[in-house]
């Protein structure tokens, strides 16, 4: 029992669950505000979005009738589950993660998807025509926003010659210059980001306008809550993730410097998903389609080509 | 692939107000569509009935939160018709200002919308965030953002003082600049000409024959525009372009509806600059000898056209409104047909659709013509 006391504080408090939800709210909030800025608005307050979930909590949560009971609840679970546990791979303030082993970077790309596939089997298991579109468009999405994800990260874990997200980052600590090689692939993985999150101008399984809340349509309350702290989650395991492997992760640093360094790097990469978000209109889905299988992932590809033409040169 | 049927509407995000669209969907393709409107009978017409000309105008001005001046315009050059009034030439100006004006945030409001719809919300954001400027223009005219309340019958109700004229211009000053912008983006943004282009096409013939109207018309390619073809007020002695584009598509449309504020800016310049010397309104008698008129007015959705009939005493015996969305709708499904669900909302926006103000209590079911009484109406509400 002594020795699961320090897992379980890893995955339900630090940097799992209460670290992640409370960063997450953060950075939620930090991407309404800078969106709302670039829209010429004000914005909300920072405690707006706790004041979300206070209110989403307070609300009577439905299960439709035709849903089966217990997979509808137990989903938003999962997709929370699978970000706290993909936290726990990836460096949060020293060059160290919680669990590290070969084969981790596989893990957390591994744990990455499954909220997405939750998604889809909230929006299957709804019952709903909009929640079906909603779950098909975020099924079809997955497959085109996946393959340049990977290929853009194992660009960078074959010039680093591990499969460990705390030994790239590490490896990078240590040569910056070469983290230039990386940028075609960085701006890949940041755009792959943006699809893996469902926003614009990748939004199309939430697209109110066509699918009213899509996968979400028929959640409510609690249920919701969770969804939404899953998808702030993932944003944050996202942008640690792009900071560990792209750019550097810590440099080095420990204790506050280096928690500042994460603050700064994972806010970075929200700043500049919550630009895309402000500056594009909502593709539609055979446009995002070619635009993820013709140019993304030709561009992740000769990424991998250079990174194994320089592993040789170095 | 199995064919799924998705409504839209009554109740939907994509619908501002109540409508209903039955798509038949093969995976994201609509293969089939309905269009189903009549939920929101209001009765205008026949309240027109009961109460006096002047009193209609009130309720004539409600027809429309966004075209509040078309319809009234339209309504009071048919009563000085039948009255035989001429409308001074000073009023007459400050109508087409107010009108251009209304064009002006119309199409603004429009083009907000539209970045909405296809999820571009910071173009709404910025869009609107201008039209503030026009709404300020038109509270500073009639004392009012949305109901300017500025016609009367037999001229207008309010005069632009010099300051006015000042600070008129001023705004129109900046409204060109950022609608300018707005052309750049409309023409050039690559994520909103790939949601645009192509999109809800038709072509010119079919336009023509489902009896389109306004800047859907003209985004087909056809050259016709109520302010040119039948000049009322002062449009005869007015310098200006008429918009069209030969693309049938969504981009066509939001291409006419930028250039055409540009238009309307134009306009509104010169009204002012121009402005004839003289009282704003002559007296009309309350009542109207007997007699029936129709006018048309192009209001910024397209061809308004209001039917008055007088029986001689203060009130009218009947009033007919054809908001120009009633033509537009027959075409609707046939833009609709062939596209995919994510075009669908950007298709309906496009036309500019008030539902409101086109609604009428006709039903028409199997082929069989029907009205609803009172109380058969009150039933369903």
């Amino acid at each position: 029992m002594e020795s699961l006391a320090p897992s379980a504080f890893s995955l339900l408090v630090f940097p799992g669950f209460l670290f992640l939800g409370a960063y997450g709210t953060l950075a939620q909030w930090v991407d309404r505000k800078l969106y709302a800025r670039m829209q010429r608005r004000v914005g909300p307050p920072w405690y707006q979005p706790v004041a979300d979930l206070v209110k989403l909590l307070a609300k009577e949560t439905i299960v439709p009738q035709a849903a089966d009971m217990a997979v509808f609840q137990l989903l938003p679970a999962v997709a929370v589950a699978a970000a706290c546990t993909a936290m726990l791979m990836v460096p949060v303030w020293g060059p160290g993660a919680v669990v590290s082993f070969q084969g981790d970077l596989i893990a957390v790309l591994y744990l990455l998807t499954i909220p997405t596939a939750t998604f889809f089997l909230a929006g299957w298991s709804s019952t709903s025509p909009y929640a079906a579109v909603g779950s098909v468009r975020a099924l079809t999405q997955l497959f085109s926003y996946e393959v340049p994800l990977f290929l853009s990260v194992i660009g960078a874990a074959i010039l680093a010659g591990s499969l460990s997200v705390q030994e790239i980052a590490a490896f990078f600590a240590a040569r910056p210059a070469l983290l230039a090689v990386n940028l075609p692939g960085l701006c890949v993985a940041l755009l792959a980001l943006q699809g893996k999150l469902e926003r614009v101008p990748f939004d199309i399984p939430h697209a109110e306008t066509e699918v009213v809340g899509g996968p979400f349509t028929e959640y409510s309350g609690g249920l919701l809550a969770l969804f939404l702290a899953a998808t702030d989650m993932e944003m944050v395991v996202g942008a640690a993730l792009i900071s560990a492997v792209f750019l550097g992760g810590s440099l080095g640093l420990t204790g506050a410097a280096g928690f500042a360094l994460f603050v700064a790097k994972t806010l970075g990469v929200v700043f500049i998903l919550a630009l895309m978000r402000a500056l594009m209109a909502r593709i539609r889905l055979e446009q995002m389609l070619g635009f993820c299988w013709k140019i993304l992932a030709p561009v992740a590809l000769a990424q991998i080509l250079a990174d194994i033409l320089i592993k040789r040169v170095i | 692939m199995a064919q799924v049927t998705i409504p839209l509407g009554p109740q939907h995000p994509a619908l501002k107000e109540p409508g209903n669209f039955l798509l038949t969907l093969e995976g994201e393709k609509v293969v089939g569509a309905k269009v189903r409107v009549g939920y929101n009978h209001r009765g205008i017409e026949k309240a027109c009935e009961a109460r006096t000309y002047l009193q209609d105008i009130y309720l004539i001005e409600r027809i429309c939160g966004i075209c509040s001046h078309a319809h009234t315009t339209c309504f009071c050059m048919a009563v000085e018709e039948l009255a035989k009034a001429e409308v001074p030439k000073r009023a007459q100006a400050i109508r087409v200002l107010v009108g251009e004006l209304e064009r002006l945030h119309s199409h603004l409001l429009w083009l907000g919308v539209a970045g909405h719809e296809i999820g571009f919300d910071t173009l709404f954001m910025y869009v609107w965030k201008d039209r503030e400027h026009v709404m300020d223009c038109l509270e500073l005219v009639g004392g009012n953002r949305v109901n300017y309340a500025i016609n009367t019958i037999g001229g207008v109700r309010r005069d632009i003082a010099p300051e006015m004229k000042t600070e008129l211009l001023k705004r129109l000053d900046i409204l060109e600049e950022r609608t300018k912008y707005y052309v750049e983006v409309g023409t050039q943004e690559p994520t909103l000409l790939a949601r645009c282009a192509g999109v809800g096409m038709l072509p010119k013939d079919v336009a023509i024959r489902l009896g389109a109207v306004g800047p859907t018309l003209r985004a087909s390619g056809v050259d016709m525009d109520v302010r040119r073809d039948d000049p009322h007020l002062l449009y005869g002695e007015l310098d200006f372009k008429v918009i069209t584009s030969d693309r049938c598509d969504v981009l066509g449309r939001v291409i006419v509806r930028v250039l055409e504020v540009l238009e309307s800016v134009k306009i509104c310049r010169e009204v002012l600059n121009n402005l004839p010397e003289g009282p704003i309104a002559v007296k009309v008698p309350r009542r109207i000898p007997p007699g029936e008129v129709v006018t048309r007015y192009e209001a910024p959705r397209g061809e308004d056209i209001h039917y008055v009939r007088s029986n001689g005493t203060e009130k009218p015996d009947r009033v007919k409104v054809r908001a120009p969305t009633l033509a537009n709708w027959a075409s609707m499904a046939h833009m609709l047909e062939g596209g995919r669900l994510a075009d669908v909302p950007i298709t309906i926006a496009a036309i500019d659709p008030c539902f409101s103000c086109t609604d009428r209590a006709t039903i028409v079911r199997d082929g069989v013509w029907g009205t609803l009484d009172l109380h058969s109406l009150r039933r369903r509400s």
